[in-house]
């Protein structure tokens, strides 16, 4: 899976939860909360959206290394690789 | 025979539209059985059946609108003999799917006059999403004739229904208010290690806890959890916790998660998560619109320190949960430590109980939070 593989998973876990977001709009390199208006259960739901696509495992002593969706990105590259 | 009317659904919605009958004549149907959709200001909810019987007759026709207490249906009674008389066999209407539509892509359907149900969805179950509206748009008309551009504003509407709700609670409830700083460092800390041995789906959110919290408080102040209605408060048996919830297009809902004093934390995340979840798909049942006996806000990790409730009438009380921050907390032994802290606020209908019973929940309600894994356990 390529970069661009997970980042349409992403972007298409984020719009089942978030359906009026911009793809095109969003800033990878800023922080995702600040652009899309998530609460708790909203990004509860976008990892497990992630999680069952992806079938990776993020512990909750990670969410807090994944602010931006670049870091997203890189996070779920890594877990993928590993 | 039983006169079957469209029930209140809540405070906020005096008619409904009947979308669709889900039931037809001489079905039998069950207490609880949704026989009908009905659309309100604010959501497409499923009417339940408040008895069980046999459908004699349906009254109400699809796209009907009409205020609450409108007889829709004449059941029979179990047993009960019907006569052979001429009812006019009503076909029940074909079941048609309820579509997800974007709120973006209705918006932007509203704004460019296209007909959602000529538009053919490609999302995930066929739902219609702002790409699909815009392919729409691009194609040329059909020379047919245009079809009249009647679909109500829906975000107007439900500002409306919340006017209503809102300008009558504060017209008959003298509220009053309380606060308590509760400290949530041992809540967070069981969550977290609760969450570590959990699988993802079945982690916990803090909501879950402050819920649960509220409804084992709750069973000792019942003039909190209730109905005040023809000048008097009955205090309800069950505690269903209305649960605000905020809509990605504007306006809220609060429907109620039934029975949550019966319910352990796991099991009202789930329900939470279930409630949400049809919430925004516009999928939710009669009972859910109008049967919580008190409200709960949680502003959750992106709101304000604290909240101060508007009473959804005719419940009697409203609890907020603020923003959970680091805040400095003073401890026994005088030293002072940064611990996460929310803000809880009680707003209550004073006809019905004093600022005194309600700061006495707050403080009960802050020593559960002490001990969260005793949450757990509690089943009533």
């Amino acid at each position: 899976m390529n970069e661009a593989d997970i980042r349409a998973v992403a972007l298409e876990t984020l719009l089942a939860i978030a359906p009026e977001v911009e793809a095109d709009e969003l800033r990878g390199d800023k922080p995702l909360r600040n652009q899309v208006d998530l609460d708790s259960m909203d990004w509860l739901n976008f990892l497990l959206g992630l999680h069952e696509k992806l079938k990776v495992e993020i512990p909750e002593a990670d969410y807090a290394k994944l602010v931006t969706l670049d870091d997203v990105m890189g996070y779920l590259a890594k877990k993928l690789e590993g | 025979m039983i006169e079957f009317k469209l029930p209140s659904l809540g405070a906020d919605m005096d008619d409904g539209t009947l979308l669709e009958w889900k039931v037809g004549v001489g079905d039998t149907v069950t207490k609880g059985q949704v026989i009908a959709v009905v659309d309100t200001a604010k959501a497409a909810v499923d009417v339940e059946c408040w008895t069980p019987g046999t459908v004699h007759e349906l009254v109400a026709e699809v796209g009907q609108k009409m205020p609450v207490g409108t007889v829709m249906a004449i059941l029979s009674e179990s047993g009960e003999k019907v006569g052979a008389c001429g009812t006019a066999a009503v076909s029940p209407a074909a079941p048609t799917a309820r579509r997800m539509i974007s709120p973006a892509a209705r918006k932007h359907a509203e704004k460019r006059g296209i007909d959602l149900d000529a538009v053919v969805g490609s999302g995930p179950n066929g739902a219609v999403t702002l790409d699909d509206v815009e392919n729409a748009a691009a194609q040329p008309a059909p020379v047919t004739a245009p079809k009249p551009a009647a679909t109500p504003d829906k975000s107007a509407e439900m500002r409306k229904a919340i006017a209503a709700a809102m300008a009558r609670s504060k017209r008959e409830i003298p509220h009053y208010y309380v606060a308590e700083e509760i400290s949530l460092a041992k809540a967070l800390a069981w969550l977290q290690a609760e969450n570590l041995r959990r699988p993802m789906a079945e982690r916990l959110l803090p909501a879950a806890v402050l819920l649960k919290a509220v409804a084992v408080a709750l069973a000792h102040y019942p003039e909190l959890n209730g109905f005040f209605r023809d000048g008097s408060f009955a205090p309800a048996a069950k505690i269903n916790l209305g649960v605000a919830i905020s809509l990605r297009q504007g306006g809220l809902i609060a429907p109620a998660l039934l029975d949550a004093g019966a319910r352990n934390v796991t099991q009202i995340m789930q329900g939470l998560m279930n409630l949400v979840k049809r919430t925004r798909a516009g999928s939710l049942k009669s009972s859910e619109m109008s049967e919580a006996t008190i409200t709960v806000t949680n502003l959750g990790d992106q709101g304000s320190q604290l909240v101060f409730g508007v009473i959804y009438p005719p419940q009697v009380a409203l609890v907020g949960f603020g923003r959970v921050a680091e805040r400095p907390w003073g401890d026994a032994e005088g030293g002072l430590k940064a611990l996460p802290v929310v803000t809880a606020t009680l707003a209550a209908d004073h006809r019905v109980s004093d600022g005194h019973r309600g700061a006495l929940f707050l403080r009960e309600l802050a020593e559960l939070l002490q001990h969260p894994e005793e949450l757990e356990g509690l089943e009533k």
